[in-house]
């Protein structure tokens, strides 16, 4: 009998280690992902902290490896719609999204795009850029290939004339597939709590008042403003930048009980960047506890101290206030040491939201069987001892759908391979 | 090589990370007046599939015989890139890389038409060299399957039976008597408060069982030598020598928790001054009774400079061990530098351990930044439902601990919330101390040629993407010998190494690199110089035809090249890596 096959639901970082190291010894993977390319959350981050590497730079070559591999089948801007059977046995059917564009035949050229007359804001760049209705999400994206959003196209039909490689197919139908295989990953990763849930702080209200993530696309050199940091408002380059920690985690009121593990991380990563942005630049950060576990941090933090000046203020700030004279924005904090209500004024305030559970992980839970922890996130069959194991056996998890125990990128690609073991011990010794 | 050499060079704009900088068009016009060169074009990133894509395609088009991208860094790119010449019939030795970006964008940022020129000079070496590459064959490497897991703690026995499941042989080496390492003497687990011995039991019993796993208790590692696939390995048990062949080799030697030196907090001098495991102990064997008053000082040892010792007599005296030993002395001075990630959950577990078993006992913590990361969170609401008190201290300010006259414990440290000094009377004081190195962790580096990170644990290949792995092939981290964890995190990071170790033995062969050394046996003089330098036992005298002559072991050279620069004669070259090719880049670069 043939080997059984894995399927690995997401295509993250997480997910793409896991496909990787099954490919690697020998065992058949499809890699399944919702959106038109491979790479998840760590190809929309500028650098990876501590080591301040490019992020792309370092996961392009991932990307390429694992969609190159032979034993990876990949189906993109697909999802997962049922799953029967049992471990070692499953049969998985899987909608293949129309993309209409057939990516056998597009070159990415990019003609197309040129041509196309709508212009939509882009959610690879968090909004704070335009994309066309046919659109690539980022020029490394895997496969390179187009695809036509159906709900902003008015079916022009310019970019099917200009298409030398004749690759748009405005026909093009949904297909289902049906796979057999002997586990199943899941990797789906996580979404950003909505500021705008926490209304004193103003976000969507006051154009600089952003989450670090769009503070991370403003920083990346293949971001919407070409890695120059600018403020929304005004497109001005800001001197007085703050960081607002835990933004909807250990929040009970407004957000999440739990911490997000990454945030005291990245917003010191982020704070460094916009010091070697702009040496004149001050930035300060509100927090409650720093938490720099992890390799190499809490020395990260001393540089970002002693060497960069970053300041940092213990204190969860209660408001952001905005002066339209100044187009200028106050913090209003209580310094924990006097007890006084003060204020600061900065020109952009970043606020490091919390991760949450993906919008639409209840879909795919249901699709699975498997339980979900009071939050929202997977959960483990036993969080000490079987910690990627999902309560359904040969359905294994990693990265962050399994909530912020997964933490940063390094633990993402250990589970991602921990993962690929339980799934290889399936597969290859029945266990 | 057939025909002329015809150089393709694709130069990158990497974003604006090199063509903010560089002016790329024009590096590129200049490039294609350059002898050789055939075809020159820019891409916005030659890494993404568009630019692979290109490649290949020129490669066909153009029928080109040698490929150059000017980019980033060979480190992280090369193999991508000699991958596409491969795809495309090119042998992947044809292929160069010229870093503009690390060695010239990225370092002149100031300076565009300098850095434009520079560029170009990076170039027109990379050409010089490229027209003198030949292609090379890959050494295939046979590899073993069987492993060796060094330690039998939670990390060695995951990885154990993750592989024994997987049918591979495993051989569990363990130099205690007992097996199960740091995690049995525990008490009870957070978050959920599982006893250890709940959670250890079963994998102890698992790896006893297991038909695959070979287990050695008393037993340690005198030497490694070989290479990936083909690892040679001396142990000793009692008096006795053992001799193993393995195909790879996964490190799970732990850590230890750090013992506070006589006199830190007044440890060592009076009996209640403990350390959060001797706390752990004591309340495992119920002994603690129902004091008034426990304080818990946090970040003893960790992120702040009040160390004084670490016992380094029992080190070899070597170089390497010279060098720790500066890293370990610095650190005697100024405290293990790193947040040990375990401490802050760890203090908060004994707490409710204390509380729930005598409510009446008043529990403070004092520490800096509470690290109750992830959904411990409702651990720590836990514990302050309990009305265990949390106090930040001001941390440069070293609490004190000195002795009332009624023999109680007095704790003066800094409240930074109340802007002051604070005095807690205490009848025991607990010290929350890091997880250090395991000193065992020096020898293993130094044996199985692995380097230390500066944080004293064994370094991975790469922070973020390659946490398992090291820069030795075939040789894998698992749990805390690459840097505190908590057991889920162990147990995650060695099924991780088992994956990664599973993919070569699984395909029983490898290529290795071409990149290594070759001897011109007419020159050699058999003096045996090269044998004494080389570090990773690659070269070696041999008999042939009555005289002494040099040979290369291919697959245990590393291509470092310290024979061939040793070498009197000149015999010794680098394949890849020729004098030649090295004399047109300097020419080239001087104009010569």
């Amino acid at each position: 009998m043939e080997q059984p096959a894995v399927l690995v639901i997401g295509a993250g970082i997480s997910g793409i280690q896991a496909s990787f190291d099954l490919a690697s010894r020998g065992i058949k993977v499809y890699l399944v992902e919702k959106s038109p390319s491979i790479g998840g959350r760590m190809a929309q981050l500028d650098k990876t902290f501590p080591t301040m590497d490019c992020s792309m730079c370092i996961l392009a070559p991932k990307m390429i490896d694992c969609s190159h591999h032979p034993n990876v089948e990949l189906l993109t801007y697909s999802e997962v719609k049922e799953v029967k059977g049992s471990p070692g046995n499953f049969t998985v059917k899987v909608v293949k999204k129309p993309r209409y564009v057939d990516i056998s035949k597009c070159t990415g050229c990019g003609i197309c795009v040129d041509n196309c007359p709508v212009e939509v804001t882009n959610e690879f760049d968090e909004g704070l850029g335009m994309r066309k209705a046919i659109y690539m999400p980022f020029p490394q994206a895997v496969p390179r290939a187009m695809t036509i959003d159906k709900e902003n196209c008015i079916e022009c039909g310019l970019c099917e004339k200009m298409c030398e490689a004749g690759a748009v197919d405005l026909e093009q139908k949904q297909e289902e597939i049906e796979l057999k295989v002997g586990a199943i990953i899941v990797a789906t990763g996580f979404d950003i709590f909505d500021p705008s849930q926490i209304p004193p702080y103003g976000y969507g209200r006051h154009k600089d008042v952003i989450t670090a993530l769009e503070l991370e696309r403003l920083l990346c050199a293949s971001g919407p403003t070409g890695g120059h940091l600018v403020r929304p408002s005004d497109g001005k380059v800001p001197k007085t930048i703050a960081f607002i920690q835990c933004v909807g985690s250990r929040d009970r009121r407004h957000g999440n009980p739990y911490c997000s593990s990454i945030c005291c991380k990245y917003a010191v990563k982020d704070a460094v960047l916009i010091k070697e942005h702009d040496p004149s630049a001050r930035v300060c950060i509100f927090y409650i506890d720093l938490r720099a576990f992890g390799r190499g941090f809490q020395e990260f933090v001393n540089r970002a101290k002693t060497e960069y000046g970053i300041r940092f203020i213990r204190s969860n700030p209660g408001e952001i206030t905005y002066d339209p004279e100044t187009n200028g924005l106050s913090i209003w904090y209580e310094d924990t040491v006097t007890k006084k209500i003060e204020n600061l004024k900065f020109d952009l305030v970043v606020l490091s939201a919390a991760l949450i559970p993906r919008k639409d992980v209840g879909d795919l839970v249901k699709v699975l069987g498997i339980e979900v922890d009071p939050y929202g996130f997977l959960k483990s069959s036993s969080s000490i001892s079987d910690p990627v194991d999902t309560t359904v056996p040969g359905i294994f998890a990693c990265g962050y759908c399994l909530g912020p125990k997964t933490g940063d990128i390094p633990d993402s690609v250990s589970q991602g391979s921990a993962a690929a073991s339980r799934a290889a011990e399936v597969i290859v010794g029945g266990k | 090589m057939k025909g002329e050499p015809r150089v393709g060079v694709f130069v990158c704009h990497c974003g604006v990370n090199i063509g903010g900088v560089v002016k790329v068009p024009k590096v590129v016009k200049y490039t294609k007046t350059l002898p050789n060169v055939a075809y020159a074009e820019d891409n916005l990133y030659t890494c993404s599939e568009a630019g692979i894509d290109s490649i290949k395609d020129a490669i066909k088009k153009y029928d080109l015989n040698r490929v150059i991208v000017a980019s980033c860094t060979p480190r992280t790119h090369e193999p991508l890139f000699r991958a596409a010449c491969k795809e495309a019939g090119l042998n992947p030795y044809l292929f160069e890389m010229a870093n503009i970006r690390e060695q010239c964008s990225w370092v002149h940022p100031k300076e565009p038409e300098k850095a434009t020129e520079k560029a170009k000079d990076i170039v027109r070496m990379a050409v010089a060299r490229a027209t003198w590459l030949e292609p090379q064959t890959e050494p295939e490497v046979k590899i073993r399957d069987s492993a060796l897991v060094i330690g039998a703690g939670i990390a060695g026995m995951t990885a154990a039976t993750t592989l024994a499941n997987q049918g591979f042989k495993v051989h569990l080496i363990e130099k205690e008597k007992e097996i199960g390492g740091y995690v049995r003497r525990l008490y009870k687990l957070y978050p959920t408060m599982e006893e250890s011995s709940e959670i250890i039991e079963p994998i102890i019993e698992a790896v006893k069982k297991h038909k695959n796993i070979e287990l050695m208790t008393s037993t340690t590692i005198e030497e490694v030598s070989g290479y990936v696939g083909n690892f040679n390995v001396t142990a000793t048990k009692k008096d006795k020598k053992i001799q193993l062949e393995v195909g790879t080799i996964i490190v799970a030697c732990g850590g230890l928790n750090y013992q506070p030196p006589k006199g830190l907090y007044q440890y060592g001098i009076y009996d209640h001054v403990i350390t959060q495991l001797e706390l752990d102990q004591i309340l495992k064997e119920g002994r603690l009774g129902k004091p008034e008053r426990v304080v818990m000082i946090q970040c003893v040892g960790a992120k702040k400079g009040e160390i004084r010792g670490y016992e380094l007599e029992s080190f070899p005296k070597s170089d390497t061990a010279k060098l720790l030993k500066k890293i370990l002395r610095a650190k005697k001075e100024e405290g293990w530098p790193y947040c040990s990630r375990i401490c802050c959950m760890n203090a908060i577990k004994n707490a409710i351990l204390i509380k729930t078993a005598s409510p009446e006992t008043d529990v403070i913590i004092l520490y800096g930044d509470l690290r109750v990361y992830k959904e411990y969170e409702d651990f720590y609401s836990k514990a302050r439902d309990l009305e265990v008190k949390f106090i930040k201290i001001l941390e440069i300010v070293t609490p004190e601990v000195t002795e009332t006259p009624d023999k109680k414990l007095k704790v003066l440290a800094y409240d930074m919330l109340a802007g002051k000094e604070a005095e807690f009377v205490a009848d025991w004081v607990a010290l929350s101390t890091p997880l250090v190195p395991h000193k065992d962790e020096v020898i293993l580096a130094r044996m199985l040629k692995i380097p230390i990170s500066p944080d004293g644990f064994l370094m991975e290949a790469h922070l973020k993407l390659r946490p398992v792995d090291t820069m030795m092939d075939g040789i894998y981290l698992a749990g805390v010998a690459s840097g505190p964890k908590d057991v889920p995190e162990t147990i995650t990071s060695a099924k991780a190494a088992a994956a990664r170790a599973a993919i070569l033995m699984a395909n029983k062969k490898m290529k290795s690199e071409a990149i290594i050394a070759v001897v011109n046996e007419d020159l050699c003089k058999g003096c045996g110089r090269c044998e004494e330098v080389c570090e990773y036992k690659g070269i070696k005298l041999e008999e042939a035809e009555g005289a002494l002559i040099a040979k290369v072991i291919e697959a245990q050279c590393k291509g470092c090249g310290v024979c061939a620069v040793t070498c009197p004669t000149g015999a010794i070259s680098m394949q890849h890596f020729t004098n030649k090719q090295i004399n047109v880049m300097i020419k080239a670069a001087i104009g010569g």
